[in-house]
């Protein structure tokens, strides 16, 4: 791609564009369900105009025709503010478009051009435009004259309500030269925070001679500006080679003005200033940053416990530490702060997912979301979304019933998922709830008697236990299959995918009024709470999430099947499965009898069984890190750690562990 | 840090160019180019990591990278030796893979023009021609210059597990 030569642009074409899609969709959303879009319309007419400048600069004709014509049906809704909108129709279109550059972005990110044809969907905008525009009847027509008369005598127009209409005059120094570039550069600052009315002289980028008539008369700018006129006056006063700035409010608010619409102001004003704060950084650096903080959690570590200091009396030494440790902690939870991410934006990926269902299944289904704000470590929420639109879409097919059967059980027509996050310790909860037709044990009893999964006598499963049958590969009790979900594969999808970030999955029925499906997932990955258990001489670390209990083994709880060569134990009134830890890592321990070790009772996908070791050794706060690249995946490891005097540990991988033994 | 040492390591490039670190391994003399070293470690205790091939120890702790390492001796199918204080990690830097090979003592850094350095013998048939990559001569000794490439890569493991085979 000699092309595009510049791959940074491209890369940063492609982030920018991937954001402003996704604001996009969540404002056109928004807009179906107020049916309206009022205030909104100002920024998706940003959003529409930025990715069609930046396509345009990169060359992709395909993604700037598209936007062109949004841009038009936006500008005529804008300017017009035609009533009778079809928002329905309109988030179709909308949602459509944004399909199509979220395509041709991808093929571009895979080194395609792009070659999809553009025509169809423009040929669509067009028509939806055309009809807008006949259909239109404006409520409000002296706002629509006076809007024609303004036309004529301002190079352009704005809607100025909530805005301060501003009259500057600006005298640049004397001998400065240039002066029209210099106005130039003012009107370009000034873009940034104001809408430019008009500006005299006009010709100032054509017409060098205009720099003569700055000299004598200075130079006029009229514009609005959300801005206060003190702010105004610093945005100008910035300007190089300024001598004098007059600036007046031409016609200050009316005072009448309804008091929402101010709000809504303070807030746009208030945002902005928010979104100037913020920068972007690199994951990378985030995950390098949160390297070194954990080796200086080490290092202090071998510092402060270092064997040398032992029997020296250093008072001060140990009140420098303490300070040097609550800084180290304080680093600590803000590295980690930095990298956590509200869950908010993946709920509302889950607006479009229910969307589509909705439209597909002809069922009427609404979306609440609750404690969106909820942080969660930005590398758990890349592993969240898929299993939540597999949740979304069995809720919304299997779960909720279609509109005439919910009639008849004296339900709502409309249907309901929750989708709620909340904290609670250490951990996040997730919960995604129907208020459909609810699991029946009896068949999926009967489907998991057929299957063969059934380990147990019927009448000592737990109800959880029963739900959790449709984890398994290949479950699923509905008969007939839709495009969404009733193949068998999703649920142990979602379950896999959620025990690779360390939570697990229940499930909760009513029969006939709802599911929900609680995921209980850890804040972070990168520092987990792990137990450390002595093997031989290998300390190993088992993560705290997967631990149930550990405990001393009597001898006659232990139950050896000599046939398959497996041991057992039966701890109150199950029997679990023994994995030695020394047989299964291969390594020399003294400790061979299972009374003299410890067992260390794991669960995983609600299976138990019981880790053998020599002694437990504690519980600390360790940092994960991957094994290195040259050494290939390792059966029940998942990475390993650092320890406090510098050596390396093992972290076990409970599930994997478990699925190999 | 990293950066540093491989900026440094581009304006080195002309120097380091002709110079090997010599190491041990029971009589022979072998050599490495010295652009793979990143730098030379005392003995410390290795972690041991399941399911891994024998020559392979385990993975220590090198200022907060975990790095794997390899026991040269038992790459190069040799008697191995018990760890004593000479015992050295050298840490090289192979297309970004960081490995200490476990050698029983470093000796020197050595200049080895290219007009003294020849390529393998093709007669033998042994097992450890396959990591050499030529044969300096250095006076009246004889070094054997290691390719590094090959020292870490798979397939040459299952190549050489075939030659032993048949």
């Amino acid at each position: 791609m000699s092309k595009y030569e510049n791959e940074t642009l491209l890369e940063l074409f492609i982030f920018e564009t991937l954001e402003l899609i996704t604001q996009l969709e969540n404002i056109a959303l928004e807009s179906e369900y107020g049916n309206a879009i009022g205030e909104k319309i100002n920024e998706i007419f940003r959003i529409v105009h930025t990715i069609k400048s930046s396509a345009s600069m990169m060359n992709f004709d395909n993604i700037a025709s598209l936007s062109h014509s949004l841009e038009d049906v936006f500008y005529y809704i804008r300017e017009n503010e035609p009533k009778n909108v079809n928002y329905s129709v309109l988030t179709d279109i909308v949602l459509r478009g944004a399909d199509f550059i979220k395509n041709a972005i991808n093929q571009f990110q895979a080194g395609h051009e792009s070659i999809q044809d553009v025509s169809v969907i423009v040929r669509e905008i067009n028509e939806f435009l055309a009809l807008l525009k006949n259909n239109d009847t404006p409520i409000y027509p002296q706002s629509g004259n006076a809007f024609s008369l303004n036309n004529e005598g301002l190079s352009k127009t704005y809607d100025d309500s909530g805005k301060n209409r501003f009259k500057a005059l600006i005298f640049f120094e004397d001998g400065c030269e240039m002066e029209n570039i210099r106005a130039f550069n003012v009107l370009h600052s000034l873009e940034k925070t104001a809408e430019i009315i008009g500006y005299s002289p006009k010709d100032i980028v054509e017409n060098p001679k205009s720099a003569e008539v700055i000299r004598k008369n200075g130079f006029k700018v009229e514009f609005f500006s959300e801005l206060a006129i003190d702010d105004v006056k610093t945005v100008l006063s910035e300007v190089i080679f300024l001598k004098e700035l007059k600036l007046e409010l031409v016609d200050p608010p009316s005072t009448d003005r309804n008091p929402a619409g101010d709000n809504n102001n303070d807030q746009e004003s208030s945002r902005s200033t928010v979104k100037q704060s913020m920068i972007s950084v690199s994951v990378s650096k985030l995950d390098k940053l949160m390297d070194l903080v954990g080796e200086l959690v080490i290092s202090q570590a071998m510092v402060i416990q270092n064997p040398e200091l032992e029997g020296l009396n250093l008072d001060s030494f140990y009140k420098a530490s303490n300070q040097l440790q609550k800084l180290t902690n304080e680093l600590q939870d803000t590295v980690m702060s930095m990298r956590m991410v509200p869950l908010s934006a993946t709920f509302r990926k889950m607006q479009r997912v229910v969307r589509d269902m909705e439209k597909k299944l002809n069922k009427k289904i609404k979306l609440e979301i609750i404690g969106g704000e909820t942080e969660v470590d930005k590398n758990i929420i890349e592993h969240l979304s898929d299993p939540l639109i597999h949740l979304i879409r069995n809720a919304a097919d299997h779960g909720i019933e279609p509109v005439e059967e919910r009639a008849g059980k004296g339900k709502p027509a409309t249907g309901k998922i929750t989708l709620e996050a909340r904290n609670e310790g250490g951990d996040v909860w997730i919960f995604v709830k129907d208020d459909g037709r609810g699991m029946d044990k009896k068949s999926i009893l009967q489907k998991a008697k057929q299957k063969g999964l059934i380990k147990k006598p019927e009448n000592e499963l737990t109800e959880r236990e029963i739900f959790s049958f449709i984890f398994m590969p290949g479950f699923s009790t509905k008969e007939e299959i839709t495009e969404f979900s009733g193949r068998g594969v999703g649920m142990d999808v979602v379950i896999k995918n959620i025990e690779k970030i360390g939570g697990n999955v229940q499930i909760d029925s009513i029969y006939g009024i709802g599911t929900t499906v609680s995921i209980k997932i850890p804040l972070t990955l990168a520092i987990i709470d792990g137990m450390k258990v002595r093997v031989g001489k290998s300390v190993y670390v088992i993560p705290i999430t997967s631990i149930k209990e550990s405990s001393k083994v009597q001898e006659s709880a232990i139950i050896r099947d000599e046939a398959n060569n497996s041991e057992m134990v039966m701890l109150r009134d199950t029997c679990c499965q023994v994995i030695r830890l020394h047989d299964f890592f291969k390594v020399k321990s003294d400790t061979v009898n299972l009374t003299e070790g410890v067992i260390v009772v794991v669960e995983s996908e609600g299976r138990l069984a019981c880790l053998f070791a020599d002694e437990l050794m504690g519980v600390q706060q360790v940092v994960v890190k991957a094994l290195p690249g040259f050494i290939k995946k390792v059966q029940g490891i998942s990475g390993c750690t650092v320890m406090g005097n510098g050596s390396v540990s093992l972290i076990i991988d409970v599930p994997g562990m478990m699925n190999t033994s | 840090m990293a950066e540093m040492r491989e900026g440094e390591e581009e304006m080195e490039e002309d120097t380091q160019k002709g110079k090997y670190l010599t190491f041990l391994l029971d009589k022979e003399v072998y050599a490495i180019e010295i652009k793979y070293v990143t730098e030379i470690i005392g003995f410390q205790p290795i972690t041991e990591v399941p399911e891994l091939p024998d020559y392979i120890k385990g993975i220590i702790n090198l200022r907060g990278k975990i790095i794997p390492v390899m026991d040269v001796r038992l790459r190069f199918k040799k008697q191995p030796a018990e760890y004593n204080d000479r015992t050295c990690i050298i840490v090289i830097d192979v297309q970004n893979i960081s490995v200490g090979l476990i050698v029983d003592n470093v000796s020197e850094v050595l200049s080895i023009s290219d007009d003294s350095i020849v390529p393998p013998p093709e007669i033998s048939r042994g097992t450890e021609n396959r990591y050499i990559k030529a044969i300096g001569k250095v006076e009246n000794d004889v070094k054997l210059i290691l390719d590094c490439n090959k020292l870490l890569s798979d397939k040459d493991v299952e190549n050489l597990d075939h030659v032993n085979v048949s």
